[in-house]
């Protein structure tokens, strides 16, 4: 399984949004916080509410992101991202269907790509990026 | 039965219940949960009345207006004007003229900057605004000084969210030709002190726009009696329809100004020699105009005037009071703007914690409130936060609903920190 298939099938398993919530704070706990010196205005996805980066690298064609965010739910929401793009090649990540992505989230959890939450914007940086280099 | 937490507070014996009535939308769930609307500073619910005149204009009277010339053209122009003399009362108007029809605050400021500002003000001139203000009552004056060369300048805030008079009238000069104020700050709920503002202004020859999109939910409104020379407010924040909102100006001042934007409505005669302009208030209302949206907002006026409007304005000052103490209860939680004169608005943060991840688990709640920076990015940076959880609250709100609040941030904080 992959893992964003994985993170659609937990997620389905909880039954209150108090045990989903605590899920994706943890998973948004998992990502290891980027150094400040990397928060840098141009690493600053625009148009989310909270502060959300993200930087990468690029090791034998595939992308290696790095994020942060200074709100928990919304590195949950990057980490959840992440499953999607990371360790992946410009190709992988275009044609990634993250609409059908979200929709699975959606169905379950309320987790729709909202201009307050940041989703639609990070993906649109990602995509971004994947394409400068592609 | 109150329990320890609950503050206690002599209620002022408002009919809660009774008003919450009028309201159809409060009686919804929101994510399995009753719904708690504490967002009435980004607009506020519509009473019954209100869209009842819409849904009865659109069935019973749709035409267009001042150009038909059979019954339905006629009734409706005739409303659309009865609801232009209401609002001239609602707000003591000494002229129906005076009244503007806008699509909001944002409009009706902007329609100021670009007719007055671009007639008055040049070079060497300046104008003064806050650092409390939305960015509407800044963007349109940036561009008017980008424009025009003039300088804006800017009254300081205190750390409690007052504006710094001093430092205003250290501001105010002979060079000083508008200022331009919000009635109450919408990120904070602070009231500003406009009387005085005004008087001062008008010491220096300035003329005075107030910003009241946030102040006509909540208190009265006499222009006569404030002698501002404008004031610009929405329809949505005053529990009308969206899309409508008003200018008001002095009538001097509105027939001196040069037309906006162009088209059908606005015009007397046009050739290609030369076109005439209609006379007030025409001159500014360009096109076909929200017939359905002023006639809702002057339901909304009637709305308010059934009620002592004192009685209501009690009850919210009750509820801002509980939900001061309830809220400072909670420990690590900071209100932002406090110990001086507020509305029912209570802007916070809580150590350790980030408003929109606050403001996500409230809604999972169905505690709707806004997070953020509440269009007033530099009012964040003069008080050095990123944000605030703001709960606005008006007159249909409960005491029970600010227990819910308190409960919902407990819940939140220990799943956050
Ligand atoms: C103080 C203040 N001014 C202006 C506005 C803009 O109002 P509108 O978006 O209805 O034009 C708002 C709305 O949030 C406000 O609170």
């Amino acid at each position: 399984m992959t893992a964003s298939d994985d993170i659609v099938d937990t997620l389905s398993f909880f039954d209150s949004w108090e045990d989903r919530y605590r899920y994706m704070i943890d998973l948004g706990k998992e990502i290891p916080s980027m150094p400040d010196d990397l928060k840098t205005e141009e690493r600053l996805v625009p148009g989310c509410q909270s502060q959300v980066w993200i930087d990468y690298t690029i090791k034998n064609n595939k992308f290696i992101f790095q994020v942060d965010s200074d709100a928990l739910i919304v590195k949950g929401l990057l980490a959840i991202v992440m499953a999607a793009y990371q360790k992946k090649n410009a190709d992988e990540i275009l044609a990634f269907n993250i609409q059908d992505y979200f929709e699975k989230l959606d169905l379950i959890k309320h987790l729709s790509p909202t201009r307050g939450n940041g989703l639609k914007a990070m993906v649109e940086k990602i995509k971004a990026i994947a394409r400068i280099k592609e | 039965m109150q329990n320890s937490n609950t503050p206690h507070l002599k209620h002022p014996g408002f009919d809660v219940e009774k008003v919450r009535a009028d309201f159809p939308i409060l009686s919804q769930a929101v994510n399995q949960h009753s719904l708690v609307y504490f967002d009435n500073g980004a607009t506020a619910q519509k009473p019954n009345s209100v869209i009842d005149a819409i849904s009865h204009y659109y069935q019973t009277t749709n035409s267009n207006v001042h150009r038909g010339a059979h019954y339905l053209s006629d009734k409706a122009t005739q409303e659309f004007e009865s609801a232009r003399s209401c609002i001239q009362k609602f707000i003591n108007a000494a002229h129906r003229e005076e009244i503007i029809w806008t699509r909001g605050t944002t409009e009706s400021i902007n329609l100021v900057a670009q007719t007055w500002g671009r007639e008055n003000i040049s070079k060497d001139d300046e104008i003064i605004i806050s650092t409390l203000e939305h960015h509407s009552n800044i963007v349109p004056w940036q561009l008017l000084c980008q424009q025009s060369g003039a300088q804006l300048k800017v009254i300081k805030v205190k750390k409690n969210g007052q504006l710094d008079f001093n430092h205003f009238k250290s501001l105010l000069s002979d060079k000083t030709k508008l200022v331009a104020i919000g009635h109450i700050s919408n990120a904070l709920g602070v009231i500003n002190p406009v009387e005085e503002i005004i008087k001062l202004s008008h010491q220096y020859g300035a003329l005075i726009l107030i910003d009241g999109a946030q102040a006509m939910p909540h208190l009265i409104l006499d222009v006569e009696k404030l002698d501002c020379d404008f004031y610009a407010f929405s329809g949505h924040k005053m529990f009308g329809p969206m899309g409508i909102g008003v200018l008001y100006g002095k009538q001097d001042l509105l027939n001196a100004m040069p037309p906006w934007q162009a088209g059908g409505e606005m015009i007397e005669k046009v050739s290609f020699e030369g076109t005439t302009f209609n006379q007030l208030p025409y001159k500014f209302e360009a096109g076909t105009p929200n017939v359905a949206g002023a006639i809702g907002l002057a339901a909304a006026a009637d709305y308010l005037d059934s009620f002592d409007r004192d009685a209501l304005a009690d009850y919210e000052n009750f509820l801002l009071d509980y939900a001061t103490i309830a809220l400072s209860k909670i420990e690590g939680l900071k209100i932002i703007g406090d110990n001086c004169e507020k509305a029912s608005v209570i802007s916070f943060n809580i150590e350790g914690c980030h408003s929109q991840d606050l403001g996500m688990m409230l809604d999972q709640q169905g505690i709707a409130v806004r997070t953020g920076h509440h269009c007033a990015m530099p009012l964040m940076d003069a008080l050095e936060i990123s944000g605030t959880v703001r709960a606005s609250l008006c007159f249909y709100n409960t005491t029970n609903e600010i227990d819910r609040l308190c409960q919902g941030i407990e819940k939140a904080k220990s799943m956050l920190i």
